[in-house]
């Protein structure tokens, strides 16, 4: 096992209840996330990208495999509170995820329960709070939120925990595009403090984003790549239900036109800068 | 049909100090046979108005005619209304609950007391209608079905209902790229086959912008502003002021423009900026030699 990778999965089979003999949701799938790395995890309804997530903090333990997360065994019951604290899940519906009446008391529901000190306790809810952009907001009751601000209490709940690594599972499914260019801006901004990021999605645009893509299908790993190289797969994306972000798209539209588009443009900015060059 | 809503005000808790406005005065109108987008950020007031439209809150004031019938008259009955009005909710196939698809797609037509001939067929249709085979899907459990099917299923639920107006809320949240354009060819081929008002509501900009003859823009429970896509999505101060955008491909082609590229305003489609886009280049090219 290598200390360099935040999380290891070695040969990961799930099936879910009694199944045994049924078609596995995560099939033979091995995998490693280097520390800081910020990786985009994509794949239709029912690939296998959610059970996946779930396997690797312990939520669910492998039918067959291992996942070590910072060297620690999931399947290890003398560990699970080390896996939790490490990695870290937000998930897609915050409405699920905040439990307390008062912004505050929300974030400090997790460090309560690892038996943090109250002093460095405070002193992790205010920055947590702060680093999502919601420290004014800390006396609210979460009700009152948009669902943007919740989803970020959820953020700041798993920040309070000191986590190295988080999942997010579909994060930005149930919010406003505003919603969604802000917690897209915090997810950034956490990797860039050296959090390892796991992002499940299905906006090829936010996927695009991250440093490494994995695309699963039916259980399996399908594609995995820089975005540049997992985008140019289009007909590969549409079989497996994706799809490609929208300067892809254009990219392609203009090809079939006669205009060299050079490989390796997936964004807005690039797009516009390629054109901007022939003015 | 058409519908026109005159004045529409709703205050919940009026009198006491949580006292809020969640609509004031909206006013707008709906043509026979119109799809209509609906845009707004969270907490604008979107939800409160759709629950204005089939009834489920009553206004404070203001009148809402669907057709001749005044709906915020109290002798008008709920049933009445939802037999007019469907509302499909966001995440609609976590109502689902019945063993077979077929008999959750024919619970709302028996509870209007339709005979079980006229309940076949509705069924029968609907189940069509959303782009799934009778034959396929009518006696197994919803809950084997995809992500996408399932949605289709609580769908037909409500269109079996035949309403003359169909309200979807939110139909694309949560689902992947495929399932996504599929449900909204769906809705395309609804609305085509009924020629009823559809009324959307999405934060979704570019199927708003795919799909609506009419887009209308709320925001503090206010109408901000109504018009068609090209109209609406053209207004970009406006849309930025209430926390919204304009579809991504039009804000690409407005940053081309802002920069010196010569294609048109408010383009909404990616085939029509490939095509301006490749003309510009073109046409550049040769003036440059």
């Amino acid at each position: 096992m290598n200390k360099d990778y935040m999380i290891t999965i070695e040969n990961l089979t799930f099936r879910y209840g009694q199944d045994q003999a049924g078609a596995a949701a995560v099939d033979h799938v091995s995998l490693d996330f280097p520390r800081g790395s910020f990786t985009a995890i994509l794949g239709r309804n029912g690939s296998g990208k959610s059970t996946l997530a779930k396997n690797l903090n312990g939520l669910l333990l492998p039918t067959e495999g291992v996942i070590y997360v910072d060297g620690y065994d999931t399947r290890d019951d003398d560990h699970v509170w080390d896996v939790r604290q490490r990695a870290g899940m937000v998930f897609q519906n915050p409405d699920n995820q905040l439990v307390s009446a008062i912004v505050e008391d929300d974030v400090a529901f997790g460090p309560e329960n690892l038996g943090i000190d109250p002093k460095e306790i405070r002193q992790r809810v205010d920055k947590a709070l702060e680093s999502v952009n919601m420290g004014k907001f800390r006396k609210k009751p979460p009700h009152l939120l948009s669902g943007g601000q919740k989803q970020r209490i959820a953020i700041a709940g798993v920040v309070a925990m000191k986590p190295e690594c988080i999942i997010f599972d579909e994060p930005t499914a149930m919010l406003d595009p505003k919603g969604r260019q802000e917690i897209m801006a915090i997810i950034k901004e956490l990797h860039e403090e050296g959090i390892t990021v796991l992002l499940i999605t299905h906006f090829m645009e936010e996927a695009a984003e991250a440093d490494r893509i994995v695309v699963m299908h039916d259980g399996k790993i399908l594609l995995d790549g820089t975005p540049a190289e997992v985008f140019s797969h289009e007909e590969t994306l549409k079989a497996a239900s994706l799809d490609i972000p929208l300067a892809v798209e254009l990219a392609g539209k203009l090809r079939e036109k006669g205009i060299h588009v050079p490989a390796g443009i997936i964004s807005k900015e690039e797009m516009v800068e390629f054109l901007c060059q022939y003015r | 049909m058409s519908i026109q809503v005159t004045n529409l005000t709703h205050i919940y808790e009026p009198g006491l100090p949580t006292e809020s406005v969640a609509l004031a005065d909206v006013s707008f109108s709906i043509e026979d046979g119109q799809m209509v987008g609906i845009i707004g950020h969270t907490g604008s007031g979107k939800s409160t108005l759709l629950q204005h439209l089939n009834g489920l809150l009553k206004p404070t004031s203001g009148r809402i005619f669907i057709g001749d019938i005044d709906i915020t008259s109290p002798e008008v009955s709920m049933v009445e209304i939802r037999k007019r009005i469907g509302l499909v909710f966001q995440y609609p196939e976590y109502q689902l609950f019945e063993e077979t698809v077929a008999k959750d797609v024919a619970f709302g037509p028996k509870n209007l007391g339709l005979d079980e001939e006229e309940i076949q067929r509705r069924v029968e249709s609907a189940i069509k209608l959303v782009g799934l085979s009778y034959e396929q899907v009518a006696e197994k459990s919803p809950f084997e079905l995809s992500g996408g099917q399932k949605r289709r299923v609580a769908i037909a639920g409500v269109i079996a209902m035949e309403p003359e107006v169909l309200i979807l809320d939110e139909p694309t949240a949560g689902l992947d790229p495929k399932a996504h354009k599929d449900v909204l060819k769906m809705i395309e081929e609804v609305h085509r086959a009924t020629g009823n008002i559809t009324i959307l509501v999405s934060h979704n900009m570019a199927d708003i912008a795919y799909l609506s003859d009419q887009v209308i823009v709320i925001d503090s429970g206010k109408l901000v502003t109504m018009g068609t896509p090209r109209q609406v999505f053209s207004q970009r101060e406006k849309l930025e002021a209430v926390g919204l955008s304009a579809p991504p491909i039009t804000q690409l082609t407005e940053e081309l423009r802002s920069r010196g590229i010569v294609v048109s305003e408010t383009i909404l489609s990616v085939d029509t900026a490939a095509e301006e886009i490749a003309a510009w280049l073109k046409k550049n090219l040769e003036d440059k030699t």
